[in-house]
């Protein structure tokens, strides 16, 4: 008898708050657009915060409410981008994939040194020393500010210098905004061709204080058939929309600072 | 009776010795190679060109605004070059190099003659115009300092003859020799800000200074020596308000606003000499010692070669690790020795090699060394847990904003964690960030205006 006495009050109990719960579902319910859900799975899931929001959600959020672009998110590409743009039912817009390059190639024995630096392991602390342990003002400090940001594991220190995997980096840009040199730039992954020095000092001085340094000499320009390079504040440019890629401007360029393309070397 | 301040350290007092004793000696060079950007603040720009003739007070610099002072010639003789040189700043500096004829020919000086006739209105001005701006370290420009805002009041200034940095004697010599100067340097500030009570603040392990300063004030009115008691960072600018007034300067505020101004001795001296004969500052008084053979206490010129002056002290007398500018604690390593001296060092150390060397840090072991002596009172080890991880807001919860960078922290840590370096570091990113976000926050806005 005490049993069924246990049971039926238990038993009541239960059957009210479930009554409550369900009411409360009912009354208090959310809605929350399943688009936010889908959209948070197509992006990237770093919380990198190259899109500019707080992380994946609160992009996710924002593209849903219109405040973002579906391309908005680096690590997610293109292929991200159209997903995305399929689920909100809008055009992709232009996303091409970026990547994060060094423009530097001032490895140990190459980029005079003027002090050892043994100090605080940080490429600001070291820059805020006179000027950094390399003799030249536009150089890699190479203590990994960048490393220690990148969420996707694309970058090491190999030689003094930064080296970005192209195939790990997704192009969210955090490595170029710690820079204290701002030698990490966002290059379209296409672009095979590029000068990788940022001297604008003087020939002379450039060449003093790093073997492979633009001296800004114009052989490249000289040698491209498409206009494609301008030599500006010391250092030679290359426009991503003019160059075809072809490397003729890396075969001549007397610093050896011009990037050449995998194919140009194979088809020669 | 001594007075002090909560926390802090005992660095080695005793590293002082070897040139405590000795009087201060002139010395000058052949050439001098005087920078451009000297104080915090707009830069200089230079006024001659190669080849110009340039005579001792020579403005060769024109100061640009209101944070800003003029760069007078330090010696006499002919312009070699007027370019840009590395310097321990991140970016290249204006520099001009000027070869010494040895006929020590001053330009025409506009004296303002003795202190207590002087118009009060004139004395900040002639403290811009000879180029002064603090000589403890900082080079904080001195006029702006002394120029109050309509609502700031200031009713103390205090010399800061504390010298707590280890090694450091120059300070001390100076009170020791020249401590008519100080005091007279310190009535033209209180007649210009029409204050009436100085105090001189004086450590205690310089009971010879402070003999010598109660002599030199003597009969002045509202002008007072101030014992302190001999601990690091005892010359700390906050630190000596609160040891002498007990006030406290509000985070991230200036002394100003708890109406103090504070002067260090070399400034003070410096003001006097530009007052009194209108001479614009061109020489400091700076130690050098560490591993030199005659450590000593130069009279330089300012812009003289680091080179040069380890040549006068004899040479290194050991293989040299690490050349400091500054003292020990909050100094700044050189690149090299082809580096000239700015307006605010006090002090060269050398470090031998064994001394240079960078110990590895262990793992903090919850002894709470490092929250005794904090002399702003925050907790050390906490923010180094933020900063290790890059958590930067957090760091700045902990107010890491508020440390002054004094070591004292990194100095008793038995582990012997990079404690200041990184809270430097955390600084420097926050800083940068700030900013960034402005720039941002101003480029919306002005997209905002054109749409």
């Amino acid at each position: 008898m005490i049993i069924l006495y246990a049971g039926l009050v238990l038993g009541g109990l239960g059957l009210i708050f479930g009554l409550v719960l369900s009411f409360a579902d009912k009354k208090f319910h959310v809605d929350v657009d399943e688009r936010v859900e889908k959209v948070r799975a197509c992006l990237g899931g770093a919380n990198c915060g190259a899109c500019g929001f707080a992380g994946c959600d609160a992009f996710a959020q924002a593209v849903v409410d219109g405040k973002a672009k579906p391309n908005g998110c680096a690590p997610a590409g293109a292929s991200g981008a159209e997903k995305i743009a399929s689920i909100m039912g809008v055009d992709a817009g232009n996303s091409e994939k970026m990547v994060a390059r060094v423009l530097c190639q001032g490895i140990r024995g190459i980029a005079k040194e003027r002090y050892v630096y043994d100090g605080y392991k940080s490429c600001m602390t070291a820059a805020g020393i006179a000027g950094g342990p390399k003799d030249c003002r536009f150089a890699c400090i190479g203590l990994g500010d960048c490393m220690d940001h990148c969420a996707f594991n694309a970058i090491s220190m190999k030689d003094g210098i930064a080296h970005i995997d192209e195939n790990l980096c997704t192009g969210c840009g955090q490595c170029a905004q710690v820079c204290p040199r701002s030698v990490i730039k966002l290059l379209p992954a296409s672009q095979k061709v590029r000068v990788q020095c940022r001297n604008s000092d003087t020939a002379r001085l450039a060449r003093e204080v790093c073997a492979k340094a633009c001296i800004g000499c114009g052989r490249c320009r000289k040698e491209c058939q498409y206009g494609a390079i301008t030599i500006e504040n010391g250092y030679a440019r290359i426009d991503p929309d003019k160059c075809q890629g072809c490397g003729a401007c890396a075969a001549v360029c007397p610093c050896h600072c011009i990037s050449a393309p995998d194919t140009v070397a194979e088809a020669s | 009776m001594k007075v002090t301040f909560r926390g802090g350290v005992h660095p080695g007092h005793k590293s002082k010795k070897p040139t405590q004793a000795l009087a201060v000696r002139e010395y000058v060079s052949d050439t001098v190679k005087i920078i451009m950007n000297m104080n915090i603040g707009a830069p200089a720009v230079p006024c001659v060109k190669k080849g110009d003739q340039v005579k001792i007070g020579q403005v060769i610099g024109e100061a640009q605004g209101f944070m800003s002072v003029p760069v007078h010639a330090s010696v006499s003789g002919t312009v070699l070059s007027v370019d840009n040189i590395p310097y321990l700043s991140e970016n290249p500096v204006g520099c001009v190099t000027i070869q010494n004829d040895f006929q020590d020919d001053w330009v025409e000086l506009e004296p303002l003659g003795d202190v207590e006739h002087v118009d009060p209105s004139k004395i900040v001005p002639a403290i811009q115009k000879a180029g002064i701006c603090g000589m403890g370290g900082a080079c904080f420009p001195t006029h702006v300092k002394l120029t109050l805002k309509p609502d700031q009041k200031c009713d103390t200034i205090i010399v800061n003859g504390a010298e707590c940095e280890t090694h450091l004697t120059a300070d001390h010599r100076l009170m020791l020799e020249n401590g008519k100067r100080i005091v007279d340097g310190l009535r033209a500030v209180m007649r210009a800000l029409d204050v009436k009570n100085g105090v001189i603040a004086i450590e205690d392990n310089k009971k010879d200074a402070i003999q010598a300063m109660k002599q030199a004030c003597f009969g002045r009115q509202g002008v007072r020596v101030q014992p302190l008691m001999t601990k690091y960072p005892q010359g700390g600018e906050k630190q000596l308000i609160q040891a002498v007034t007990g006030r406290q300067v509000p985070s991230g505020g200036l002394p100003i606003q708890v109406h103090v101004v504070v002067l260090n001795v070399g400034t003070c001296a410096a003001i006097a000499d530009a007052v009194i004969d209108g001479k614009p500052l061109v020489s400091r008084i700076t130690t050098v010692t560490g591993a030199v053979r005659t450590p000593s206490n130069l009279r330089l010129r300012i812009g003289t070669l680091v080179e040069d002056i380890i040549g006068e002290c004899g040479g290194f007398s050991e293989d040299p690790g690490k050349v400091i500018f500054g003292g020990a604690m909050t100094g700044l390593p050189l690149p090299n020795t082809d580096v000239p001296i700015a307006k605010s060092t006090n002090g060269i150390v050398v470090f031998n090699k064994h001394d240079a060397v960078s110990v590895e840090e262990g793992p903090c072991i919850r002894c709470g060394k490092c929250v005794s002596v904090c002399p702003i009172g925050l907790n050390p080890f906490q923010i180094k847990a933020a900063t290790d991880v890059d958590l930067l807001d957090r760091a700045k919860d902990l107010h890491v904003m508020d440390c002054i960078l004094c070591g004292s922290c990194s100095f008793v840590c038995p582990s012997r964690r990079w404690l200041t370096a990184s809270f430097k570091n955390a600084k420097q990113k926050i800083t940068l960030q700030a900013k960034k976000e402005a720039a941002q926050r101003a480029a919306a806005n002005q997209g905002g205006e054109q749409k």
